[in-house]
């Protein structure tokens, strides 16, 4: 296992787990059977992993015990009275009974204990049918109950958040959510009130507990005390069925299970992989499948006709896609075809689009970037790390956005790192955000002088981890849309010269990665090469490639402004939305002939497209993603889409047939072994490891094999939706809903002592063994070696050079809010309210210089343009520095940032 | 029969004064710190305290020295915590000796914070003790300003700070771990143990919890000799108890006594026995927690092995509650059910529901709505609280408040179970075997 012992968490108030003497591994006894376990491990856990399940409540595998619900009392040998198994570590020579007759009667003691209080209202609670209190009492209860009394009543159900409701009557004071909130998320925004019978879950007045990541308290609390508003009454867990899969929300690629009901998807549960989320999800993440099924889905192909876009088949429409891109070709040449966008779609969509832009249409002129990234040469060369690697760096470095609102639980991962691992953590930011209060060091600079700042830090870094062993990781990514990224390049440049310094990509959206990697980059083909050094491979295989260099979005914007461009591709693209310079995606777009998009919404980019081409998206179709670190996995088909949208690399396939191309990929297993065969980065991650590997791949697979968990079959390990799923546990057709069914329920033989047992299957040495993982490195490596090298960034840069700011202009930071006026916050219903309006947000001293009251309007203006908006002191922001979050808004960032310019400076007036 | 006064000698020698540095000066105080500070932290607390055979008075009764012999070597900083939130209900002993004479447990803390090579301690004091709060901040100002604590005691070398915090208002707060948890700002909920407070309390350091009497006792065992106070008392019960008698007797209050003596004396003898010429009818022995005995138990001794071992109740608190023959014994179970259940503090499930549920079945039957099978019905889901009805051996709870709701119950079988019975209107279990 990869998990980090418990042993080295370090102390806070509460349990801590003594680290034991001794070796490593020790024989305990359990009801008879001798196993060997990790010293120290809880016992709890040692059982599980050897098939014994004890029944329990407050205990969470990703939480300290509290030992509080008492229904996992075992009796150890040598012992007096019982024990609980979640707080108790296990020792050599341990000898333990779950199965006594004394330990069942505690068990059914507690039991009857939590059901006294409890209402019962199984047929109105979400979680009946995955209940544990249910389960119990349908089994084996004594269909009457011995307690006379009046039950415990409160007022039911309340909100305690936008999303999450509260039943204090069905609540059995585990404690779950409230040591979610106060020890994974950082935010105690619930803790417990009252005393005794009272003792309720209360939030405190005036501070809703309005966390990103409330969902999953839902998900962990054992019975339905907390519901998730979007899914109340949405469905039973019997009606569900349920894919693995990830959530491409935000290029973490938290791992999940998406389930069903009568084709819609009603609920994203997270799946607990240990090297990528643990079992967390945000909110955005948890909730965003709504947009799947939202208003506005443009469900058949569209051509423009006098000026409308009119339905119409799919053959007209493909072919007066292709027609319109022939032309262009003929009359302009491949140079005046652009394709801008990918990253939302899988790898297989952004390999079959780089195949026919680059392949077909000769074109470099591809960018899955939207300016508001970093330059690709830098994030496909980087020397990487490993979200994992952040437990156990030296030191964490951020050069990056707020995790918190643009990459959630990599949010939670370092601030996990930070305060419960001890890892030194180095802020190097403009502002103060999530997680600049764990940091150890802060170095602030102004915008467009990063590089000073990493030079500052790298004595931080020396200083801070002297004496730790591994690497030092740096999260990097775009730290404001206002500051061009030659500054951020600058700085990694300077940590890069530091030895044993890896990167880890902050850039945010969905499936950028993946997108990156498999060429929908300009200068770069497939699998990490550079045009120059993968042309002539990719000649061979696909006929053709692009003789020369392309240009990135912002280039390509300028061209078509020029008059260059004469066809543009929107691959799931939305400039106007996305891109920091709006006036120039206005003026661009203006200028095309030819637009094509590809899409599953009109958006104001593609409204005017002269061909539209509607997607399937997540949920929709199967495939592979690439995460921020490398990691290839699967996501699912759990729904049929309604109308005929195409998945995107099918779209691409049949345009390429109309230019006499056949990619003979019909399916997706067949575009993965393409690509695990001919895409260099990829070699061996073909359709049959990708189904075979637990944590996906990390690639190149030659380099990290020994990451390869190969399980042979999907065993359930896993109970309800409380306990952590763990991956590889879902059988994909039949879903969670009947591997929870194979809970086995067991008595004990005297009648009145029962357990319910989920299904546990006895982890034996890995399904694969390591030799396996080896041999796949070996080959991967072996055909790769015939293969183009892969690139690798020489960690030179070129500072910028800023003007310098003066005194009366505030240096415009631009950031994003996690909720925000994007497809997966605005096209979900339950997410749709809580994005923020705009606002400025600058010192109070500067507000009180320019001289408004909070949320007053003022006239912002740079060399750009001017927007009114309101503005508002605020904590976190120095001075002489203004933040705005970015969006579609308009006004807003976006006509305000002078993407020209290594900065953005504002003059910022009164309306007076 | 008399008293023997060690840590009530002053304040009833000097009922107008007490509390005042100059007569706590005057009748030797502070000769013990002297003393100890030429010490070394092991003769203090090996060679004396241990020797003492000192035990704890906060209601468990563990040995001292061995307490503090349980702080892991090297590891620093370490706390002291005086637990002065003396909760029991008709316990009333250490919010004497908190306001009638705060330096001789102020000369205690510092004598102990030196043994245990600790330089922080906290008073954790009852919130509802606002006059011991005046005397005790007014004592601690005045042993800061005579170098009694603080930096450089005494010219030793040795610093300590002592914090006086007054709790909220919980029962619960009493125990050490709910005491440490509400110290650090949290509620007060008891922590499971392992860890234990000594290896990792407030705030995560090694912390001591002592109740005020045991450490009122300390500048005594310094001054007189850990073999003269081990001198006092009988077997493993060394020294003297104050015991708060209350109830139906003619003189309640606090006796301090060598341990050993019996109940009848403590009962009879000091408090007047009761009143009125009605009889005894039973008696809680060491505050609400403890199951109760009867007047057959009179001629035992206060003895804490021998309550524990021979009559399954315990000497706990040392609050001796007495009850005559008028008193309703159900109604009594009722109300002490009623107090448990309202400061059971919710963390754990069978205290928490079971405290409730106990309280509920108690309530009607003590008035007169009870069904014959009450009675068993509580011992039978009792036992999940406490297996084997066996406290404190077997408890399925984090703390012991949770089988201290039993103790009324376990008491009405063991002594009243006819008389129950009878009330609610049940055949009695004797009439049933003679038929
Ligand atoms: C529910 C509960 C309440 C307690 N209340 C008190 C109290 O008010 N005062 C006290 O000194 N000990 C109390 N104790 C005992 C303490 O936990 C602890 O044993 C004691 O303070 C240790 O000091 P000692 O070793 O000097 O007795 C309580 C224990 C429990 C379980
Ligand atoms: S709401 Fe749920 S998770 Fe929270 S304490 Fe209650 S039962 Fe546990
Ligand atoms: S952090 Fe990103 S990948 Fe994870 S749930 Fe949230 S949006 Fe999805
Ligand atoms: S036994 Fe009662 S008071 Fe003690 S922790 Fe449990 S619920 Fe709280
Ligand atoms: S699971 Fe062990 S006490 Fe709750």
């Amino acid at each position: 296992m990869t998990d980090q012992p418990m042993s080295q968490w370090p102390s806070a108030g509460e349990f801590v787990i003594p680290v034991r003497e001794g070796p490593e591994r020790v024989r305990i006894t359990i009801d008879d059977r001798e196993v060997e376990v990790p010293n120290g491990e809880l016992l709890i856990r040692a059982a599980q992993d050897h098939s014994v399940y004890i029944p329990r409540f407050c205990w969470h595998e990703r939480m300290k015990p509290v030992g509080m619900c008492r229904m996992c009392l075992v009796e150890i040998d040598g012992m007096r009275g019982l024990q609980i198994a979640c707080a108790t570590p296990v020792y050599d020579g341990m000898v333990v009974h779950t199965q006594k007759d004394n330990v069942r009667k505690a068990q059914d003691g507690v039991l009857e204990f939590l059901l006294i209080n409890h209402p019962l209202d199984c047929p109105v609670c979400d979680r009946g049918g995955e209940c544990p209190l249910q389960d119990q009492t349908l089994a084996f209860g004594p269909g009457e109950s011995r307690f006379v009394e009046e039950k415990r009543h409160f007022e039911k159900p309340i909100d305690i958040s936008d999303l999450v409701v509260l039943d204090r009557e069905r609540c059995i004071q585990c404690g779950r959510c409230t040591r979610f909130a106060a020890e994974i998320a950082g935010e105690p925004l619930i803790d417990f009130g009252g005393r005794g019978e009272l003792t309720e879950v209360i939030t405190y007045p005036d501070d809703p507990f309005t966390s990103y990541f409330s969902g999953n308290t839902v998900q962990i609390c054992p019975v339905g005390a907390l519901t998730a508003r979007p899914y109340r009454f949405k469905a039973r867990p019997w009606d569900l069925t349920t894919s693995e899969t990830s959530c491409v929300t935000c290029a973490i690629q938290c791992r999940g299970a998406i389930q069903s009901s009568s084709n819609q998807l009603v609920r994203l549960l997270g799946v607990d992989s240990e090297p990528v989320n643990q079992g967390w999800l945000c909110d955005k993440g948890r909730f965003a499948y709504e947009w799947v099924h939202g208003e506005g889905r443009v469900r058949e192909p569209m051509v423009r006709q006098e000026g409308q876009l009119v339905e119409t088949t799919w053959p007209l429409a493909l072919d007066a896609a292709a027609d319109g891109l022939r032309r262009v070709l003929e009359t302009h040449g491949p140079e005046s075809i652009a394709v801008i966008g990918g990253a939302h779609g899988t790898n297989e969509d952004a390999y079959a689009w780089a195949r026919f832009a680059k392949g077909v249409l000769r074109t470099d002129n591809v960018d899955a970037q939207l300016g508001d990234g970093l330059p690709a040469p830098v994030v496909i060369g980087m020397p990487r790390a490993r979200i994992a690697d952040l437990d156990h760096a030296a030191a964490i470095v951020l050069l990056a956005p707020d995790l918190k609102e643009e990459l959630p639980v990599l949010y939670l991962r370092v601030r996990r790192a930070a305060e419960e691992l001890g890892v030194p953590l180095i802020d190097i930011s403009a502002r103060d955000h999530g997680l600049t209060r764990h940091a150890r060091a802060v170095v602030r600079h102004l915008p467009g002088s990063a590089g000073e700042a990493a030079a500052e830090a790298v004595a931080k870094i020396d200083e801070l981890s002297a004496g730790r062993t591994g690497d030092v990781v740096v999260v990097l990514g775009r730290p404001s849309l206002a500051e061009a990224p030659e500054a951020t390049v600058h700085a990694a440049s300077v940590l890069a010269q530091r030895s044993g310094v890896r990167f880890l990509s902050a850039l945010r959206r969905g499936n950028v990665h993946g997108a990156l990697d498999l060429g929908l980059a300009p200068g770069f083909l497939p699998g990490r090469v550079t045009l120059g050094a993968g042309r002539e491979h990719y000649s061979n295989v696909w006929g053709a490639a692009p003789t020369a260099s392309g240009l990135d979005t912002e280039g390509i914007l300028r061209a078509a402004t020029e008059g260059s461009i004469h066809a543009l591709v929107l691959l799931g693209a939305d400039p106007l939305a996305d891109f920091p310079d709006r006036a120039l995606v206005r003026s661009a777009l203006e200028h095309v002939d030819f637009v094509i998009a590809v899409d599953a919404f009109t958006n104001a980019s593609n409204r005017n497209a002269n061909v539209f081409l509607p997607v399937t998206v997540w949920g929709e179709k199967s495939g592979s993603t690439t995460n921020l670190e490398g990691r290839v996995q699967r996501v699912a088909q759990e729904v049929t889409p309604e109308g005929t949208p195409m998945p995107d690399w099918r779209i691409a396939g049949e345009l390429a047939l109309r230019f006499d191309a056949d990619f003979d990929l019909e399916t997706v297993p067949e575009l993965q072994d393409e690509i695990g065969k001919v895409v260099p980065a990829y070699t061996g991650i073909g359709a049959s490891l990708l189904s075979r590997a637990r944590d996906g791949v990390v690639a190149p697979v030659a380099e990290h094999h020994e990451l390869l968990v190969l399980d042979a079959a999907a065993l359930p390990l896993t109970g309800a939706s409380w306990e952590p799923i763990r991956p590889g546990t879902i059988a994909s057709e039949e879903g969670l809903a009947s591997h929870l069914g194979t809970g086995v329920v067991e008595s004990s033989g005297t009648g009145s002592s029962t357990t319910v047992k989920p299904g546990l299957t006895e982890v034996e040495a890995p399904a694969a063994p390591p030799e396996e993982a080896a041999a796949l490195g070996q080959a991967a490596r072996a055909a790769g070696a015939e293969l183009p090298e892969l690139h690798a960034w020489d960690g030179q840069a070129e500072p910028p050079s800023p003007e310098p700011r003066d005194a009366y202009a505030l240096r415009l930071v631009v950031g994003r809010n996690l909720y925000d006026s994007g497809r997966g916050t605005a096209g979900s219903p339950s997410l749709a309210p809580l994005a923020p309006p705009p606002v400025v947000l600058v010192h109070r001293a500067d507000r009180d210089r320019i001289g408004v009251p909070d949320d007053g309007q003022v006239r912002l203006t740079s060399s750009r343009g001017t927007v009114i908006l309101p503005v508002r002191a605020d904590a976190a922001v120095p001075q002489g520095v203004a933040f705005l979050a970015f969006d579609a808004h308009e006004p807003g960032a976006a006509d305000l940032i002078d993407i020209e310019s290594p900065v953005t400076d504002l003059r910022v007036e009164t309306l007076r | 029969m008399a008293e023997t006064r060690i840590v009530t000698k002053r304040l009833r020698d000097h009922p107008d004064d007490s509390w005042t540095i100059d007569r706590y000066l005057q009748t030797g105080g502070y000769e013990a710190l002297r003393k100890a500070l030429t010490m070394t932290p092991e003769q203090i607390g090996e060679e004396q305290v241990k020797a003492s055979g000192l035990r704890g008075r906060g209601g468990a009764g563990f040995g001292t020295g061995q307490k503090w012999s349980f702080l892991p070597k090297d590891v620093y900083p370490r706390y002291l915590a005086v637990n002065a939130d003396e909760g029991e209900p008709s316990t009333f002993k250490d919010h004497m000796l908190v306001e009638r004479d705060p330096h001789q447990l102020i000369e205690g803390v510092v004598i102990s914070a030196f043994a245990i090579e600790c330089h922080q301690a906290f008073i954790y004091l009852r919130g509802e003790f606002a006059l011991g709060a005046e005397r005790m901040e007014r004592a601690l100002a005045e042993a800061a300003e005579r170098g009694f604590i603080g930096k450089n005691i005494l010219g030793s070398g040795f610093d300590l700070d002592v914090v006086l915090h007054r709790g909220a208002g919980a029962y619960i707060a009493g125990d050490e771990t709910g005491l440490l948890s509400s110290l650090e700002g949290e509620r007060a909920m008891p922590r499971i143990k392992p860890p234990f407070p000594a290896v990792q309390g407030l705030f995560a350091k090694p912390t001591v919890v002592n109740n005020v009497e045991t450490l009122s006792t300390i500048p005594y065992i310094i001054e007189r000799g850990g073999e003269w106070y081990a001198s006092l008392g009988v077997g493993k019960s060394t020294g003297t108890r104050v015991f708060s008698v209350s109830g139906h007797v003619e003189r309640p209050g606090n006796y301090e006594v060598e341990l050993g003596t019996s109940f009848r004396e403590l009962i009879e003898g000091l408090a007047g026995g009761v009143p009125g010429g009605r009889q005894l009818k039973f008696f809680i022995p060491g505050g609400a927690s403890s199951p109760w005995l009867v007047p057959e138990h009179l001629d035992a001794p206060t003895d804490m092995d021998y309550v524990q071992n021979e009559l399954k109740s315990m000497l706990g608190s040392g609050a001796i509650m007495v009850f005559d023959q008028t008193t309703n014994p159900v109604q009594v179970a009722w109300r002490i059910a009623k107090f448990f259940a309202h400061e059971s503090c919710g963390k754990c499930t069978p205290c928490r529901e079971g405290s409730t549920w106990m309280e509920k079945v108690l309530y009607r039957m003590a008035n007169g709505m009870g069904r014959p099978d009450d009675l068993d019905l509580l011992l039978d889901f009792g036992d999940n609280i406490v297996p084997g009805l066996n406290a404190p051996f077997a408890q399925t709870t984090i703390c012991a408040l949770g089988p201290s709701t039993m103790s009324p119950v376990v008491s009405l079988d063991r002594y009243f179970r006819d008389e129950v019975l009878q009330m609610i209107g049940a055949p009695a279990a004797s009439a049933v075997e003679s038929t």
